[in-house]
């Protein structure tokens, strides 16, 4: 099938401001957003700038913004879009070319939470023990990629850059709820503060926006509740 | 723009970062260059699990793993290598735990572990639960949770560096030079020990599970500069690639229980590995795949596939235990495994060869194991040789955890005692000429159309089952490409984000790995592991129990030395299952 491609493009050497070219490709069905972008950079226009690398959802280069919804190009496939597409990078961060932007404001929110186990306790010899149910308890933010699709869908990231955003919230999630982290109140002081989570207004863009199906505004909840309940 | 790091290691992988944290735990100043943000790095797509000894769900001994890995490499695998493996895989896996990894758990609070292909009890006997697994995301939870560590101890990152040069003169490793792509700007780096650890090259195939990225970059680099390359003719083909696609689907779907079809409905690896049957290592199931679509038992309508049958397991082990590859074949080909089996094939996945290091990771340039001072490797990148012709499933995450911890160490201490060796712009020189040809060229050959031909003609030529005919067609067809891969030429010609010319660059060294890989393939008249020829069917430990060590001479000309194997425990044995 023939599918037309709008692609939002912008080269910080030559143009003022982003503006859209389109593309005619020769697509299957089942190809994915991603192939298309390599058929316009393979063998139409080699200028066309964008990320990549595993190609099949697991890494979180390619998120963007695909038919106005924030999505993996590797993991969108034409079938389910029909035969005009727009791709435009993910909103919200500084655009550096085409579909690629700064990632630093993203990852630095990310370091924010501190996104890694708190417990000075001595280790035993062998692993800590964990029950089922207490593994389960944070599984859904274990599957975060850290692609930004749900921070960059998010109304209040896009007026307010310091906000630390849903996937800094999901990170701190998953260890605020491992029954082996120690570090709560450390992590409050980002998540209660100013830019923390009390400027989520749960509008649900990051849940819808989430290629890998965490129940992102669900998590956001829990999270404001544990600090509300620690106050008391 | 010059930096200046004790410890710099090349890439983010899992390799990388367990590197660049046991160097920085070490006292080390510590940065990594990489050409992808972390964690946008391939060890996040493994799946399966990392096999430990731990015994947490049967008895289990790191003796049986030690057997089971050099059996698996066709006992082409170093033993000194499997030994410290085997024993310290068990101390990394718990070492990760404490990091915070999310392993599965058993009732009791313990580590789950899963059956995996060719991991054994009792020398052989039956498959045991050895895989210590989160999911089927094991190596995104190793990435997250390296990285996360990472951060925890302020380790400096150079993201979206790709390393062009790794400057070597009189013997020693002095520095690095990559080009920034933010900025096309080149960086010059100047380290006491450089650590590589970037990863396969999955990309000279057609059909592969590796990432668009994954094009053996410093194996290229080294290989110009004339250090050798060790094994190539060893690549591991998964045997369930998602098909046509090429995408991984976790050995752990067999270990769960999952069988293998043919078009008749018959469960095959019966008649080639009666006792461990589906869970046969990944060159065995790869082989009987291919000859059982060639014998006209395939399935679909051009009977090029075979079946992965997960009907009979319980959804819920389906869902909870194997969600993301459930997901990859429902988004992928629209066939939900929880109803009907997934059409498989096999897919290039892994290089047991690469740079040759000794048991802490230094590089070494003969078969004298003479090292070079200050250069190190580790992971996919490296051999050491721990898989020998064949890879078994999971020692890969182990080994990059076991490897990189050392070469971090060694590294580490190295750069104590060591001084700074001068640098100066000219070491630039070699990059910015190769860049500004690459950009400055009027040719006529594409990027994209050579690529595609080196991937379609090694796929032909030199992947499952070779012949020394179909080898030197392909030597003849690398030699043509190489020839016409001078006269590419890119429209972009800009400086931010030229990812067109990083493409050109990745190419480049595509088409070396591949000489070097068919070169050693063509050379070893034997069949052993993951190398089968199929007008030398044997094995032949008289002639070939030895290591290749493949050196460049000039485009098309390839010289070999060799290293012998290092024997131990086991004694090579046929190799059946």
């Amino acid at each position: 099938m023939q599918v037309t491609l709008k692609i939002l493009r912008f080269d910080p050497q030559k143009d003022q401001r982003p503006h859209w070219e389109t593309y005619q490709v020769e697509a299957e069905p089942w190809d994915r957003v991603l192939d298309l972008l390599h058929k316009v950079k393979w063998d139409q226009d080699g200028t066309l700038a964008f990320r990549r690398s595993c190609g099949h959802g697991i890494c979180g280069s390619d998120a963007m913004l695909i038919n106005g919804k924030n999505r993996l190009a590797c993991k969108t496939l034409v079938k389910d879009l029909g035969s005009v597409i727009t791709v435009e990078p993910i909103r919200g961060l500084p655009v550096e070319k085409d579909l690629i932007v700064d990632m630093e404001p993203f990852f630095a929110a990310y370091r924010a939470v501190k996104p890694y186990l708190i417990n000075d306790e001595p280790p035993p010899q062998r692993e800590r023990l964990q029950s089922p149910e207490e593994r389960e308890r944070f599984d859904q933010g274990t599957k975060c990629i850290l692609c930004a699709s749900c921070t960059t869908s998010c109304p209040v990231f896009w007026v307010n850059g310091t906000y630390i955003g849903p996937a800094a919230i999901v990170q701190a999630h998953r260890f605020l709820f491992d029954s082996r982290d120690r570090g709560k109140r450390e992590r409050f002081k980002a998540l209660g503060s100013g830019s923390g989570v009390w400027r989520c207004r749960t509008a649900y863009n990051c849940t819808e926006a989430c290629p890998r199906e965490i129940p992102v505004t669900q998590l956001i909840e829990e999270v404001k509740r544990a600090i509300l309940m620690d106050r008391f | 723009m010059a930096h200046r790091h004790e410890v710099i290691v090349v890439g983010a992988g899992g390799a990388g970062l367990a590197t660049a944290l046991y160097a920085a735990r070490e006292g080390a100043d510590v940065a990594v260059v990489s050409k992808l943000y972390p964690t946008r790095s391939h060890t996040g797509a493994a799946q399966g699990g990392i096999g430990a000894a731990l015994g947490n769900v049967e008895e289990d001994h790191w003796e049986w793993h030690m057997f089971d890995t050099v059996k698996g490499g066709d006992y082409l695998t170093d033993q000194d290598a499997a030994e410290v493996f085997a024993k310290e895989v068990i101390e990394a896996v718990i070492e990760l735990e404490h990091m915070g990894l999310p392993f599965d758990r058993l009732p009791n609070g313990k580590i789950a572990q899963r059956r995996f292909g060719g991991h054994t009890k009792d020398w052989g006997k039956a498959p045991v639960h050895r895989a210590a697994h989160a999911a089927d995301r094991t190596g995104h939870m190793i990435l997250q949770t390296l990285y996360q560590q990472c951060v925890k101890h302020n380790i400096t990152f150079y993201n979206e560096f790709h390393v062009t040069d790794v400057i070597l003169e009189d013997g020693v490793a002095k520095g690095l030079v990559a080009l920034e792509l933010a900025t096309g700007e080149l960086h010059l780096f100047q380290a006491k020990a450089i650590v590589i650890a970037s990863g396969g090259f999955g990309r000279i195939y057609k059909v592969t599970s590796n990432a668009y990225t994954l094009t053996g970059d410093l194996q290229a680099i080294l290989y110009r500069k004339g250090l050798p390359l060790e094994d190539m003719e060893f690549y591991q083909f998964h045997p369930t690639g998602l098909y046509p696609l090429g995408i991984l689907l976790t050995e752990g779907a067999r270990g769960e229980g999952g069988i293998l079809r043919n078009a008749l409905g018959e469960r095959f690896m019966e008649r080639y590995a009666p006792t461990i049957k589906d869970l046969a290592p990944r060159d065995l199931v790869s082989r009987a795949m291919y000859l059982e679509v060639r014998e006209g038992r395939g399935c679909g309508p051009k009977k090029d596939h075979v079946l992965l049958d997960l009907t009979h397991l319980p959804p819920e082990v389906i869902e909870k235990k194997l969600p993301d590859i459930t997901e990859f074949s429902r988004i992928y080909l629209g066939v939900d495994p929880l109803k009907e089996p997934v059409p498989v094939m096999p897919t290039a996945h892994y290089a047991m060869g690469g740079i040759p290091t000794t048991l802490w990771g230094q590089v070494i340039k003969g078969e004298k194991n003479t090292v070079v001072p200050g250069l190190y490797a580790a992971g996919e990148a490296a051999c050491v040789s721990l898989h020998g012709a064949n890879r078994l499933g999971t020692n890969s995450l182990g080994d990059l955890v076991v490897f990189g911890r050392r070469a971090g160490i060694h590294a580490a201490r190295f750069a104590k005692d060591a001084d700074y060796h001068e640098l100066t712009e000219a070491h630039l020189g070699e990059s910015r000429e190769r860049i500004e040809r690459i950009k400055n060229s009027t040719g006529k050959e594409k990027v994209a159309a050579l690529r595609a031909e080196l991937q379609q003609s090694m796929m032909d030529h030199a992947s499952v089952f070779r012949t020394g005919e179909l080898l030197k067609k392909q030597v003849e067809i690398l030699k043509e490409l190489m020839d016409r891969y001078k006269r590419i030429s890119i429209d972009d010609k800009g400086d931010a984000y030229n990812t067109e010319l990083v493409e050109a660059l990745e190419l480049g060294y595509l088409l070396e790995v591949s000489e070097a890989l068919v070169h050693s393939a063509l050379n070893r008249t034997e069949s052993r592991g993951a190398h089968a020829r199929e007008d030398y069917p044997e094995r032949d430990d008289q002639n070939w129990l030895k290591h290749t060590l493949a050196y460049k001479v000039e485009d098309g000309k390839v010289a070999f030395r060799y290293k012998p194997v290092v024997l131990g425990r086991f004694e090579p044995k046929a190799r059946t299952y």
